[in-house]
């Protein structure tokens, strides 16, 4: 389930569970194409910038992040809304990526993608043989 | 004839009693209790001289963010900007929401307006509100007589 509307982010339902006693969170994305890339933004507040894990096999573009929380010290929580989990959420992707030319940032929470668009290879000519 | 609850009846099961609070401290910060109906989604720590907000703002500006704390109330108010494209450009997805938001909480006491400090990391901003010096618990010297 993706939770679009508002504020939240959405948790997974999924077959397998984490051994983590954690949230799975669906980070919200918005998703553009231009003529020679897709981009792709992903909203994954407190997430540590080098534990975020990008990957692409075939075409399937998977993204896994963690957010943590820092306990302060001498303080005990009073209220609570959102609590520390898993970041997960992968795309089938339509098209044909430069895998070796993706580009990722974090900034503020938000991890920015850009996918360059595959060149597509060159038509091929095919000689007959007659024998 | 009374007839006590089993839930209060301190006397029978104390033990069982206690095991019931816990589980109730234990579920009041493992699962959120408000999940989040406003934005942005905070929590709240209560330390002994100050009290801790952290709110999840991924993608807001710090220079787009505003703070506003009278006595034990901080108001929160923002702008979320959509993301910045080109003109020719295709959606294929637009989950995330933008535009202006603000939140008001109650804190758990009065704050020093002129000691409150906040910083933003990847996305979560912690706003730090201090007790003022006047109001903090004090330790009362017992003396003998």
């Amino acid at each position: 389930m993706t939770d679009v509307s508002g504020t939240g982010k959405g948790t997974a339902e999924r077959t397998a569970e984490s051994t983590r006693a954690q949230p799975v969170y669906i980070p919200q994305a918005d998703i553009y194409e231009t003529k020679d890339a897709l981009f792709v933004s992903l909203e994954m507040p407190g997430a540590n910038p080098d534990a975020i894990s990008i990957t692409l096999d075939k075409r399937v573009l998977a993204v896994r992040g963690r957010s943590m929380q820092k306990r302060p010290a001498g303080f005990s929580p009073v209220h609570a809304e959102y609590r520390e989990g898993d970041y997960e959420r992968s795309f089938t992707l339509s098209e044909a990526i430069d895998g070796d030319r993706i580009e990722a940032s974090f900034e503020d929470g938000i991890l920015d993608l850009k996918l360059p668009k595959a060149q597509p290879a060159p038509a091929k000519k095919i000689g007959v043989k007659h024998g | 004839m009374i007839r006590y609850t089993p839930g209060v009846d301190l006397w029978g099961e104390p033990l069982a009693t206690l095991r019931r609070i816990q589980d109730e401290i234990n579920r009041t910060f493992n699962e959120p209790q408000a999940p989040a109906a406003e934005y942005p989604a905070l929590n709240i720590w209560r330390g002994e001289d100050a009290v801790l907000v952290t709110a999840e703002v991924p993608g807001v500006r710090m220079e787009d963010m505003e703070l506003t704390v009278h006595q034990n109330t901080l108001t929160i108010k923002g702008k979320r900007a959509p993301v910045a494209t080109e003109p020719d450009v295709s959606f294929h997805r637009r989950e995330r929401t933008f535009g202006s938001f603000a939140r008001t909480i109650a804190l758990p006491f009065n704050v020093d307006p002129d000691r409150v400090q906040a910083c933003a990391e990847n996305g979560v901003l912690t706003i730090t509100l201090p007790r003022p010096e006047a109001e903090r618990p004090r330790k009362i010297q017992i003396s003998k007589a």
